[in-house]
């Protein structure tokens, strides 16, 4: 009898460890999997700081070298001043805030309108609004640009704020979120005697904050990297825009390109947004989960 | 303040406009609710007793009729110029607020002359948690709070600007047994202190009947009776009324008035005046039974509950709408059941003759 017991717990024994042999093979091939992943990922960064701080040199040897033989910071200060990297932020800024905060308040009315407003019409309304949706971004270059000639706004900071304050996908996904707010909440602010603005300030924009933060952080993002729109509409010295500045600033007379100088600007734009991702990836992640595909 | 609505009606228009019907909520509603009493609004779901706490909210407006605050006419007032207290069935708690935002923000709407200072916002937002007993949670989220907290705390909203009335949704209808009898009781307390004129929804007949000073029972729209508790129980005006309200409810069974006495099946149970011969209802409150070795009611017994307090007897007889008859019979006497027949002397008062067809009392003298 006691044979067969101790023949049992053996026999669990050698399941036990078979299931641990087995589950520390599919942890070592899914760190595996990501590592590789994440290296992937990560190398063109590597190879961008790299980059920039090696000799224009160093920098053209036939076998590229994995780090750099002589490290120059120097190209980060030569970076800032070629690019003028300052007047090129500072436009980057007043466009990525403005636009950022006009949209947000266009969204926040126009969500709140199709959430929780009746009025004749509004589903059809909002049916077209996401039908606008179908049409890819750069049929509306064309018609765009031919509106803003027309209204003479060439190179100015409103032609790269104001066609693009209104987002459908914005005020979709807004307003989902606002239709998730359980309609006694609206009626009880009433009772308690709010008007609908005030309702909407002290309830729902508060319960609709990670959305809202997704949102200010995607189009943060987009202003940050826009380049077709600005570049042909605002190319002048005042207005240009980081990304267009980065394209253009480094090419010296000679036509030959300063690669590692140019390296040290992409590196010093990428900073912000690197930093926004670290700590509001949260939210980003959450954005654009929520969106489904679009980032 | 007195509540009066005045021929009161709402009409939801049909979803679906080619086939489906207009439904009437509310139908043709007078009732005055007197100052400062406690009224329970009762009736099965769909009766439109939420839609009546609605429009006197103001939240819906009614298709016509009237209603009236005192002597003002709030028929067109919007819901945030009423001056109204709404608790809500899942009490509607903002929930990115600590307890006492969420007590102090009808106090911070207050326009004009109403103006509160912040000292003075502090100081009734803090007595109104004392009258809950929730002044210790006050820097609470209402995610962090139990069922029956929450419920002191949405109370403790709807009162703190000092409403002229006081309206409650299902108000017990989320907590379990035990706190419902609790919490119910405490409501009945805060609105003996406040003296605020308090209307309140519920389907559950024991609670209103145990803390109304009158209740008001509905059906499809159409007020059915209304009443003091006990009054509406003693003298139900129709079958609905006696059916919805007890428990265990009442005995139902058919029955015929011939010559002067009423009859279950063959057997002659008691003598009535003043009432034609006819085809009737008859409903017979639990209570109403006396075993008697010579009762004149037959019937076949299927078993014996004992409660401690009283006993309850199940049993059977052809006549019955019900599935059993069940009698409550006091404990106090050793009444020894047994055989297949039980054998029953009914109460007159408590038994109620109704129409077939319409099923309206009959008004008549029972003996």
């Amino acid at each position: 009898m006691s044979d067969t017991i101790t023949m049992k717990e053996k026999n669990i024994q050698q399941v036990s460890a078979a299931q641990k042999t087995m589950q520390i093979l599919v942890k070592f091939f899914t760190y595996a999997f990501l590592i590789l992943m994440a290296l992937i990922v990560l190398f063109p960064f590597y190879w961008m700081i790299i980059s920039s701080l090696k000799t224009l040199a160093e920098y053209r040897l036939n076998v590229p070298t994995f780090f750099p033989q002589q490290i120059m910071f120097s190209n980060y200060a030569e970076a800032f001043t070629t690019a003028s990297l300052g007047q090129l932020f500072y436009n980057t800024m007043i466009v990525g805030v403005v636009s950022t905060l006009l949209s947000l308040v266009i969204t926040v009315l126009s969500a709140f309108a199709f959430a929780r407003l009746e009025f004749k019409g509004r589903d059809t309304m909002f049916g077209l609004l996401l039908a606008t949706m179908m049409i890819p971004g750069e049929l509306f270059t064309i018609t765009n640009y031919a509106t803003v000639t027309q209204l003479g706004w060439m190179n100015t900071y409103r032609v790269l704020i104001i066609p693009f304050l209104v987002s459908v996908f914005y005020i979709y996904l807004l307003r989902q979120n606002f239709m998730q707010i359980p309609n006694e909440l609206y009626l009880a602010a009433k009772v308690d005697g709010t008007s609908d603005l005030k309702y909407l300030w002290k309830v729902m924009v508060p319960l609709s904050l990670p959305t809202l933060i997704s949102i200010t952080i995607l189009k943060m993002m987009g202003s940050w990297n826009s380049y077709i729109w600005p570049r042909l509409v605002a190319n002048d010295e005042a207005h240009r825009m980081i990304t267009n500045g980065l394209r253009n600033a480094f090419t010296e007379t000679s036509g030959d390109v300063n690669y590692p100088v140019q390296m040290a600007a992409v590196a010093l734009v990428s900073a912000p947004l690197f930093l926004v991702f670290v700590f509001l990836r949260k939210y980003i992640m959450a954005g654009v989960s929520r969106s489904g595909i679009k980032g | 303040m007195k509540v009066v609505l005045q021929n009161l009606t709402k009409i939801f228009p049909s979803r679906d406009k080619k086939a489906g019907k207009e439904v009437v909520a509310v139908n043709d509603f007078n009732f005055e609710i007197p100052d400062g009493k406690l009224i329970g609004l009762l009736g099965p779901s769909g009766c439109g007793k939420s839609t009546t706490l609605y429009m006197i909210s103001g939240l819906q407006k009614p298709t016509s009729g009237k209603i009236f605050f005192g002597d003002d006419d709030v028929t067109e007032l919007s819901t945030e110029n009423r001056g109204i207290g709404l608790v809500f069935q899942n009490y509607a708690l903002y929930p990115h607020m600590t307890v006492q935002q969420n007590i102090l923000f009808p106090l911070q709407n207050l326009k004009g002359a109403d103006k509160l200072s912040k000292e003075e916002m502090q100081e009734r937002a803090y007595n109104a948690a004392k009258l809950v007993q929730i002044e210790e949670l006050m820097d609470r989220k209402p995610s962090e709070l139990s069922g029956g907290q929450q419920q002191r705390v949405a109370i403790a909203r709807a009162l703190v600007k000092m409403p002229r009335v006081l309206l409650l949704d299902e108000p017990l209808s989320n907590l379990d047994a035990r706190l419902r009898l609790q919490t119910r009781e405490e409501i009945r307390r805060i609105q003996k202190e406040t003296g605020i004129t308090t209307v309140f929804v519920t389907h559950d007949q024991e609670e209103a009947m145990s803390i109304s000073d009158m209740i008001v029972v509905m059906k499809l729209g159409v007020l059915q009776q209304i009443g003091k508790p006990q009054d509406v129980y003693d003298d139900p005006a129709n079958l609905f009324v006696a059916k919805f309200l007890g428990t265990p409810p009442i005995n139902v069974l058919e029955g015929k008035i011939q010559g002067g006495k009423v009859y279950i099946g063959q057997e002659a149970v008691l003598e009535v005046s003043g009432a034609e011969d006819q085809d009737v209802v008859i409903g017979i409150r639990p209570e109403g039974f006396e075993l008697a070795e010579t009762g004149a009611l037959h019937c076949n017994l299927v078993n014996v509950e004992v409660m401690g307090r009283d006993v309850s007897i199940v049993s059977h007889h052809p006549a019955s709408q019900n599935a059993s008859i069940r009698s409550i019979i006091n404990a106090d006497h050793k009444t020894s059941v047994g055989g297949q027949i039980v054998r029953y002397d009914l109460k007159p008062h408590k038994v109620f003759l109704f129409n077939k067809e319409t099923e309206e009392r009959i008004r008549c003298e029972v003996k």
